[in-house]
């Protein structure tokens, strides 16, 4: 396969026509979706739409709620851990905030509890790998805060509701659009570099299903500046933290409220067994399921361990049935399949193409409607381009940017996605991206109300394992803008609760022994195991070879 | 099956790498972090976000037949044969704790949590190793300078893999001085927008209770009508 310039040489034919098409396209509007047009590719093409994919769950709060396939699986596994081999009495960590993942949303609430009076030793964040090792530092296109005169909270709050179809939990947005400027004046104040244009302003840019510009941005590394600044922080503050160390149950009081987690060492093995008045699940999402077989953006570790903790436990999900798909995954080079190739990029104007370089839909419709129409392309037309290995795409025309806003802005502005594909020698000034969606973001999760309680006493949420913030489908920036105030809010929630000064009750495990018997009683044909805590990628044909070995062996 | 029955059925193109001295057979397509799971490694560290955005996956390799020693980020390099690698998935190099407030963003600042930065030898071998091509040697020394805007600028895309801080013979850390460089230059070097600062005290004042408390109260099909019928002032729309 002879290849020029990155790309083979049978896709060049098609790049050409892209390439050729340029100068006529840049002024080409094309019309964006009615609510009746997004409705019908949706229900023709988003896989939350297409019953192969999903089933009922089958036990639980939520029995009878449909959700995909791969989240079934793990709501119908049986425990990793015998919660007969723990032994509670010896407890490790008595603290009074636990806070379990320590991403965007976990490192803000161990943040705000401390700012809130909160002493460090009386907070212990643990993560399943290390600290930040979490969608966040993966967040690239921006983050959303209505602080121009031309906008206002109440503007944001209408885009987010609409990009969720209606489905948001009201005071839920209220709360994200109404904390975005706080945020951005935090971070500020931290020291986050934000970009900004000469006099000073920021620069705000569109995103899919925003009516203002409102998408504060650092280059496309904005989640990683925003994140490594939290870290940094959280670093100086001296706040304990264990990572490898991601929790496997939670433990529960007499009450059935949450009073802890069992952690489990993931290098040594041991397990640890925390107590803690108030516990913050910030675990994430579930992007390394790989949901409908899509590949995906998300961090090693997104395996939705917090939902199915919570959920033996008795927490209330919502929103399950609805997957994120981000648009513009990267279809080619094969290395890179899946990674993002940031919403931004048609923020600045990159337009998305069919393989005679005509555009195929308005660029910035909300998540759900751009991806079901590209998957509409690729499945429903002959309209799209192939790969060397037989995957499907359509052109995110990058190149155009460089003619609408002027040479040497994908550099400035898209130094991530340029440094990406020119690794595999695809350089993003003169040549299109392959894209297709990829499997992106947890839309639903454990329900909790705008102070961060979820249905159970004791235990608070913040972040992707949320649900109710975005409805059925999230926009652009609104998950940068989550962490952060939900974050900040479980945070504060807990150091109130510190105040109040009563303590953990007895400690047990009565809630998994509870989970054991109802699966007992499904008579699974597949028996499962989860937490997940990281995904499968050996090859068969070592996986075929593994043994057993006794613990005191090797 | 004798196994080059196997080999034959799949017939995906093969390179030979060593991982940590062991020889393994993979498909030539993956990248160093696929490859090592194919051979078998449930990688535990050495793997974040498997984007090119953590740097936890940085290794370093020599190929058959070439002196060099080179770095990558294993989920970002594509596999090539003869490959001898080792990932490097912890740097020993502690960082400075310090209250950002107190500090003024001067050359002062970098030296008391970083003094090391007086013994850089300009070697510029941090931005030899540096999996993101930025010029490390630049930034340090601009740090040393007092240059905290240009400091901040060059190290800015800096995903903190600690591969410099290993190969210096300073035995500076790079990654935390960038880091420092940055939060200083984005605190004091630029300005918090006016607009900013206004909308941050209506809210606080409650200038949007009204609004919210109608937009809280409409139907579906009320919330609905107003999503259709909203102006749209940024973009051009057909």
């Amino acid at each position: 396969m002879k290849m020029i310039k990155g790309y083979p040489e049978d896709m060049r034919k098609s790049i050409d026509k892209v390439n050729k098409t340029r100068n006529k396209r840049i002024d080409q509007i094309i019309e964006d979706l009615s609510l009746e047009e997004r409705k019908e590719v949706l229900d023709n093409f988003h896989p939350d739409y297409n019953p192969k994919y999903k089933r009922d769950i089958s036990w639980g709060v939520n029995k009878g709620d449909n959700v995909p396939n791969e989240v079934a699986d793990v709501i119908e596994s049986y425990p990793m851990v015998n919660p007969d081999d723990i032994d509670l009495n010896q407890i490790d960590y008595d603290v009074n905030i636990l806070i379990i993942g320590a991403g965007g949303a976990g490192t803000s609430a161990a943040l705000w509890a401390n700012y809130s009076g909160v002493p460090k030793e009386e907070i212990l964040l643990v993560t399943k790998l290390r600290l930040g090792d979490c969608n966040t530092v993966m967040a690239q296109g921006g983050i959303q805060a209505a602080d121009r005169p031309v906008d206002s909270p109440l503007i944001h709050y209408m885009d987010a509701i609409g990009g969720g179809h209606f489905e948001n939990k009201p005071k839920l947005v209220k709360a994200l659009v109404s904390d975005g400027p706080k945020i951005i004046k935090w971070h500020k104040d931290l020291g986050v570099m934000y970009d900004c244009t000469e006099d000073g302003s920021f620069i705000e840019n569109p995103g899919g299903g925003t009516s203002r510009n409102r998408m504060h941005c650092s280059k496309d590394y904005t989640g990683l500046e925003m994140f490594r600044t939290l870290k940094d922080e959280i670093i100086n503050k001296e706040v304990p933290y264990l990572e490898f160390s991601p929790a496997v149950e939670l433990i529960t009081d007499e009450t059935g409220g949450i009073a802890g987690a069992v952690l489990y060492n993931i290098e040594t093995k041991q397990y640890f067994v925390v107590r803690a008045k108030t516990t913050i699940l910030s675990t994430g999402g579930f992007g390394r399921l790989h949901v409908a077989g899509f590949p995906t953006s998300n961090h090693y570790g997104a395996t939705m361990d917090g939902v199915v903790m919570a959920y033996r436990a008795g927490a209330k999900l919502r929103d399950l049935d609805a997957t994120q798909f981000h648009p513009t995954g990267a279809a080619f080079p094969e290395q890179i399949v899946g990674l993002l190739i940031t919403e931004k990029t048609r923020s600045l104007g990159g337009q998305v193409l069919g393989r005679n370089g005509e555009q195929i839909c308005y660029p910035l419709e909300p998540r759900d409607v751009e991806a079901s129409s590209i998957i509409k392309c690729c499945a429903a037309t002959d309209n799209y381009i192939e790969t060397p290995t037989q995957m499907r795409g359509v052109w995110l025309d990058s190149p155009l940017i460089e003619e609408i806003k002027g040479k040497g802005t994908i550099l400035k502005n898209l130094s991530a996605m340029y440094r990406m594909m020119n690794r595999f020698d695809i350089d993003i000034t003169e040549d299109p991206i392959l894209v297709y969606p990829t499997l992106h973001y947890q839309n639903g999760g454990v329900e909790l109300d705008e102070n961060c309680y979820t249905s159970l006493k004791g235990l608070l949420a913040a972040g992707e394992i949320s649900g109710g913030v975005h409805g059925k489908n999230r926009l652009m920036g609104n998950s940068l803008l989550e962490i952060n105030v939900f974050g900040r809010r479980a945070g504060i929630t807990a150091a109130n609760e510190y105040k109040k000064k009563s303590t953990a009750g007895k400690l047990t495990l009565a809630h998994v022994h509870k989970s054991i018997k109802s699966l007992d009683a499904l008579n699974l044909k597949d028996k499962r195991y989860s937490p997940t805590i990281l995904p499968e990628y050996r090859s068969d044909n070592v996986r075929d070879r593994l043994v057993q070995l006794y613990e005191t062996s090797l | 099956m004798s196994k080059t029955e196997t080999k034959k059925e799949n017939a995906l193109p093969t390179v030979k790498i060593y991982i940590m001295g062991s020889a393994h057979e993979v498909p030539e397509s993956l990248t160093i972090m696929k490859a090592m799971e194919y051979a078998g490694f449930k990688i535990k560290r050495g793997a974040g976000c498997r984007a090119g955005f953590c740097g936890a996956c940085g290794t370093v390799y020599r190929k058959a037949g070439d002196y060099r020693l080179y770095a990558a980020l294993a989920c970002q390099t594509q596999v090539e044969d003869g490959m001898v690698l080792t990932q490097l998935p912890f740097i020993p190099a502690p960082k400075g704790i310090y209250d950002i407030d107190t500090l003024q963003p001067t050359e002062s600042s970098i030296l008391r949590y970083y003094p090391e930065v007086a013994r850089c030898l300009s070697c510029n071998a941090c931005s030899k190793v540096c999996p993101q091509d930025i010029q490390v040697m630049d930034f340090v020394q601009y740090s040393l300078q007092g240059q905290i805007d240009k400091a901040a600028e060059v190290s800015f895309d800096c995903v903190q893999c600690g591969l410099c801080a290993i190969r210096c013979p300073a035995e500076i850390p790079q990654y935390h001085v960038g880091m420092l460089a940055r939060r200083l230059h984005g605190k004091y070097n630029t300005s918090t927008p006016e607009t900013l600062l206004e909308r941050v005290e209506e809210i606080e004042n409650g200038t949007f209770e009204q609004g919210f408390e109608e937009l809280l109260s409409l139907s579906k099909d009320g919330l609905k009508k107003r999503y259709t019928e909203r102006d749209f002032v940024d973009q051009k729309k057909a």
